[in-house]
Order: structure tokens, then C-alpha cells, then sequence
């Protein structure tokens, strides 16, 4: 192929790719400026002055839509339950997975590979098998609709991700720092907690705010687990499309808060990201 | 202190552990379940009744269109984001500030949630307003139906699932290509050996545990694909993109038949554990090889 072509094809292909991924999120983004008079023109608007209603509206749950009466909308608990909903997931699964995560690294002991490669499987099982009797289960002890349950619930997502990429950054902390340390005659606690820890800080971090992204994007268990108040913005996000009436600017506004962490955070880790995607295989 | 040294990792893994069976409880609690005549409706009616919900499903045509449905789904999506995600690693394996640039942000797709990303390109294709559809009237397309029609749905469906996804084996295919000995390119290039010959008889060779290692993954992902299917379609118009977990969550919440569902669970599970069980022996393999290089 000549040179010139070549090249063409090339900017014709850069120009593709960033209007089909990148267009889709700059239009929902411009959509939560406008009210509906702008977004229902025939001839989509680029120029609008901009309106902060939307945002506002979101935020103190009540819209005025005039020729209507006032709405309520009750997208901010969506994402306060979003917010509890990851935090404390997160957290549990810090709690559960890093010492686990450590053994993992440093010990060969009778069925540990067992053990770590059924908490991968989890990742792949598929949801609504674990829960269909979950939802029986829990609606009968009284810990259906509860965040206990949904946080119990997320290991199943956060757990062997964390534990998967936090082990391969503990296996390439060498052993021999730890011992060195320990033949100061530190015991292991003190080993594990200043020398281990702080090595791998940055993965376990990164990998942490990963497991962060996974449990708000997370969607179906909140659907079958819970009610409307304990639901996160995904699950929100969908009722709020599906009720009549609401703007659509109001919409897009819900969709662009709900995405805007994940966007931010994605942000932050990317130099991690390979290696948190691939669960610890291919490092970045 | 020798036995408590012996013991020890397993205290370590005692916690996550507990987590494990506390999931394994109702995994099989939904085996057993996939047993039983169980309606939530009649519960009268419950009783063990052997494989009969797993010859039900079977010689139903419905369960038949589902598998069917799934197996589309998975197949056009991988290979559609196989190829993209391959062609736009190669395009950015150069480094430069553009390249960089976009590498980040081609991510961001990826960490819209599904779901959220079914509902915005349910605003873009939007009948009375959707800007896609004002795009496609400047080429002939004016009435494309998309989500609402029978035979598009499905094409929607996968150009979201792309949307979302192809950015994943992007970033790994990424990593990979850049990863790659330099030594092979340069014998070739003294060579003269010609691009496409590089291309496959080097670049893909060597490229080709990480492709394995990302199209596994996103089978196992596809296959079990809800959120982007329920939060656009909800397995309609009829019954043309009624996936295996979306067909499971109708018949739970719906039908209320349990041991139904369960059975179709199992099927997927067992489908899932198949595909489960060569995609880890592949990412071992490529985690051995890539910690090795290092």
C-alpha cells in the first residue's frame, strides 16, 4: 500500500475509534446540561447555554417542569447506598483478602492452591445460581433488603480480585527483607504489618480502588437482594428510565453522577489497570 | 510451634475461607433445588423429582431459542472485539502522546458500569430524540429500529457489549505488544522480511497466550451476560434476545418456578465451569510466562 494511503487510513481510523467510545459519554455528558425543549429539537443542539437545573434537581430530589407540577425524584439515596454499598465492601474484602492474599504468596501448604483457585472460579460462576436460594434463604432470616447481606453478597465479586492481584505483588517482594527483619527478633505481626504491607502498598491500592469500580458497577445483586432503599445508582438508574415523565436531561444528569466515580478512579489506577484486569497475569 | 507453624496460612485463609463456603452453601442448595418440582406459587406441589426439570427445559423449544440467543450473543461479541480490540492495540503499540492519551481514555467505557451503559445508549437511540439516529439519516437509515425491533435488537445488544467491552482486551493486547522482545523484529527487519509476513508469522505467534488468556475471559462474561441485556431489553422484543441469566430471572420472578430456573443455572454453570477450567489453566500459563520475562 502507498505511504500516503496508508496514513490516511490510519487518521480515518483514529477519528473512528474516539467517536465510536469516547462520543457516547461527551453526549450524555452535554444531555445533563440541557432541559427537554433543547434536547427534543429535531436537529440535535451543540450550542445550548447550559443549565445547572438538572444537577440541582438531582441533588434536593424535587424538579419543577413547567406546564407540570413539581417531580420528586429519589436518586441521592441511590447513591449514598452506592457509596455504603462499595466503602464497606471494600473494606471487608481488605480485611478478609490480604492476609489470605499473603499466604497465598509465601506459603506452599496442602490445598492452598485448591482453596485460591476455587475463590477464582467464583468470579466465573454465574451469579444467579448462588442467588436465587440467597434470596429464599435470606428473606426467611430476615436479612433480605439489609446492607449486611448485599456487603456479604460483593465478596463474591471483590474478594478474588483483590486476592488474585494483591498475591502477585506479594510474591515479588523478596523473602529475604521479611527474614532479615524477623532475625532482628521481630515477630511476625510486626514483619507482616511494616516491612510486607508497605511494599506492596501501591498494588493492594490500586487493586482495593479496583474492587471499589466492581462493586458500584455491580448491578444484579442489589436488583434481587434489595429494595428500592438500599438499591445502588445502577439499579436507580434503570427505574428512573423506565418511570414516564422524568426530563431527559434529569436522566442523563442521574447517568453522569453514577458514572463519574468510576470515570475519576479509572483515572487514578490506570497505570495498574492491566494488571488488575487480568487478575494479576500480564503486568502493565 | 511446629504444628502452629503448619497451621498457620490456614489461619491466614481461615476468614476468606468461611466466605467460600458460605457461597458454597447455596450452590448447591440451587442443585438441589434444580431437583425439585419448587414453585413459589404452589407450594404444595413441592416434591423431589429427580432430572425431570432438566428433560422439561430440554425438550422445550423456548430453552432451545435461549441457548441459542446466548451462543450468538458470545460469538459476535468476542470475535467483533477480538478483532477491534487487536487492531486498535496495534494502531496505539507505538509510544506517543496521542497513543498514551487515547489508551487511557479508550479505557473509560470499561469502567461505565454495564448496565449504566445500556441506559445511555438508550438515550443516543432514542426514537424521538436519539443523536444516532439523526447520524444515520445524513447516510439513508431513517426508521432503524434498534432495541424495539425483533431482528436489531440483537445487533444493539452487541454494539453495546462491544461498546463496553472491547476496551478490556484492548489494554491486555496492549500490554502484551509492548511487552514483546524486540530481538525477532529486528532479525526480521535486516531481513527485509515483509509486514504482513511479521505480522503473523511473530507478532501473533508470540501474542497469542495473551489473546487466549483475554477471549476466555470475555467467553465466561459474555456467556453469563445480564446487566446489558435486562437493562436494555429485558430478553424481548418476544423472546429474540432472552440470554440464559435473563431467562432465569424471568422464570424466578415471574413464573416463580424455582426448580426451573435452578435447572437452567446448573446448565449454564456447568458450560461456564467448562469454559472456567481451560481459561485458568491458559491465564496460569501466561502468568508463569510474563512473571518469568520480568
Amino acid at each position: 500500500m502507498k505511504p500516503y494511503l496508508w496514513s490516511l487510513f490510519k487518521f480515518l481510523a483514529y477519528i473512528a475509534i474516539i467517536v465510536f467510545f469516547l462520543f457516547p459519554i461527551l453526549w450524555i455528558f452535554s444531555m445533563s446540561f440541557q432541559t427537554n425543549d433543547t434536547i427534543l429539537q429535531k436537529v440535535p443542539s451543540i450550542f445550548f447555554t447550559p443549565t445547572f437545573k438538572n444537577y440541582i434537581g438531582l441533588w434536593e430530589g424535587e424538579i419543577s417542569i413547567e406546564g407540570f407540577a413539581t417531580m420528586y425524584v429519589f436518586f441521592k439515596q441511590n447513591l449514598i447506598n452506592s457509596l455504603i454499598l462499595s466503602v464497606f465492601s471494600v473494606l471487608v474484602t481488605l480485611i478478609l483478602g490480604v492476609p489470605a492474599a499473603y499466604a497465598f504468596a509465601r506459603y506452599k501448604f496442602k490445598g492452598g492452591e485448591d482453596i485460591a483457585f476455587t475463590l477464582l472460579s467464583f468470579r466465573f460462576a454465574p451469579a444467579l445460581l448462588i442467588i436465587i436460594p440467597l434470596n429464599l434463604y435470606f428473606t426467611k432470616i430476615g436479612l433480605y433488603d439489609s446492607y449486611f447481606a448485599l456487603v456479604w453478597v460483593y465478596q463474591l465479586i471483590t474478594l478474588p480480585l483483590l486476592l488474585w492481584i494483591v498475591r502477585g505483588y506479594f510474591e515479588d517482594i523478596s523473602v529475604d527483607i521479611e527474614n532479615a527483619y524477623r532475625l532482628d527478633g521481630h515477630s511476625w505481626l510486626k514483619s507482616f504489618f511494616y516491612i510486607s504491607i508497605p511494599l506492596a502498598r501501591p498494588g493492594i491500592a490500586a487493586s482495593a480502588l479496583l474492587c471499589f469500580i466492581y462493586a458500584w458497577n455491580n448491578f444484579v445483586f442489589a436488583l434481587i437482594l434489595g429494595s428500592s432503599s438500599i438499591q445502588p445508582v445502577t439499579v436507580g438508574a434503570l427505574a428512573f428510565i423506565t418511570a414516564s415523565a422524568i426530563p431527559y436531561g434529569l436522566i442523563a444528569c442521574g447517568i453522569v453522577v453514577s458514572v463519574l466515580p468510576t470515570l475519576i478512579l479509572a483515572l487514578f489506577i490506570q497505570k495498574y489497570l492491566v494488571q488488575g484486569l487480568s487478575l494479576g497475569a500480564v503486568k502493565g | 510451634m511446629k504444628i502452629s507453624n503448619r497451621l498457620f496460612p490456614y489461619v491466614l485463609t481461615l476468614p476468606a475461607l468461611l466466605v467460600c463456603v458460605g457461597i458454597l452453601i447455596p450452590f448447591f442448595t440451587s442443585v438441589y433445588y434444580s431437583l425439585l418440582r419448587y414453585n413459589l406459587k404452589m407450594p404444595y406441589m413441592k416434591g423431589f423429582i429427580w432430572f425431570d426439570n432438566y428433560i422439561s427445559i430440554f425438550s422445550d423449544a423456548s430453552f432451545w431459542n435461549t441457548i441459542r440467543v446466548s451462543l450468538t450473543y458470545t460469538f459476535f461479541t468476542v470475535i467483533i472485539e477480538l478483532v477491534l480490540g487487536l487492531g486498535i492495540a496495534l494502531l496505539l503499540a507505538k509510544r506517543n502522546f496521542i497513543n498514551n492519551l487515547l489508551g487511557v481514555l479508550l479505557v473509560l467505557p470499561l469502567m461505565i458500569a454495564p448496565a449504566l451503559a445500556s441506559l445511555i445508549w438508550r438515550l443516543l437511540i432514542n426514537p424521538n430524540f436519539g443523536v444516532v439516529n439523526y447520524m444515520l439519516s445524513f447516510v439513508g437509515v431513517t426508521d432503524f429500529r434498534w432495541a424495539s425491533h425483533p431482528d436489531s435488537v440483537m445487533f444493539t445488544l452487541i454494539m453495546i457489549d462491544v461498546w463496553v467491552f472491547t476496551p478490556f482486551i484492548m489494554i491486555l493486547l496492549l500490554a502484551g505488544l509492548r511487552a514483546l522482545p524486540r530481538q525477532p523484529f529486528e532479525a526480521a527487519e535486516l531481513d527485509g522480511v515483509p509486514e504482513y509476513y511479521k505480522f503473523f508469522r511473530i507478532t501473533l505467534p508470540m501474542l497469542f497466550p495473551y489473546i487466549l488468556t483475554a477471549c476466555l475471559f470475555r467467553m465466561l462474561e459474555s456467556i453469563q451476560q445480564f446487566d446489558i441485556i435486562y437493562a436494555l431489553s429485558q430478553g424481548g422484543p418476544g423472546e429474540s434476545s432472552m440470554a440464559f441469566q435473563v431467562s432465569a430471572y424471568l422464570q424466578t420472578f415471574q413464573y416463580t418456578n424455582i426448580g426451573k430456573a435452578a435447572a437452567m443455572m446448573v446448565v449454564l454453570w456447568a458450560i461456564c465451569y467448562f469454559l472456567c477450567f481451560i481459561f485458568v489453566r491458559q491465564w496460569h500459563k501466561l502468568k508463569e510466562k510474563t512473571r518469568g520475562v520480568s
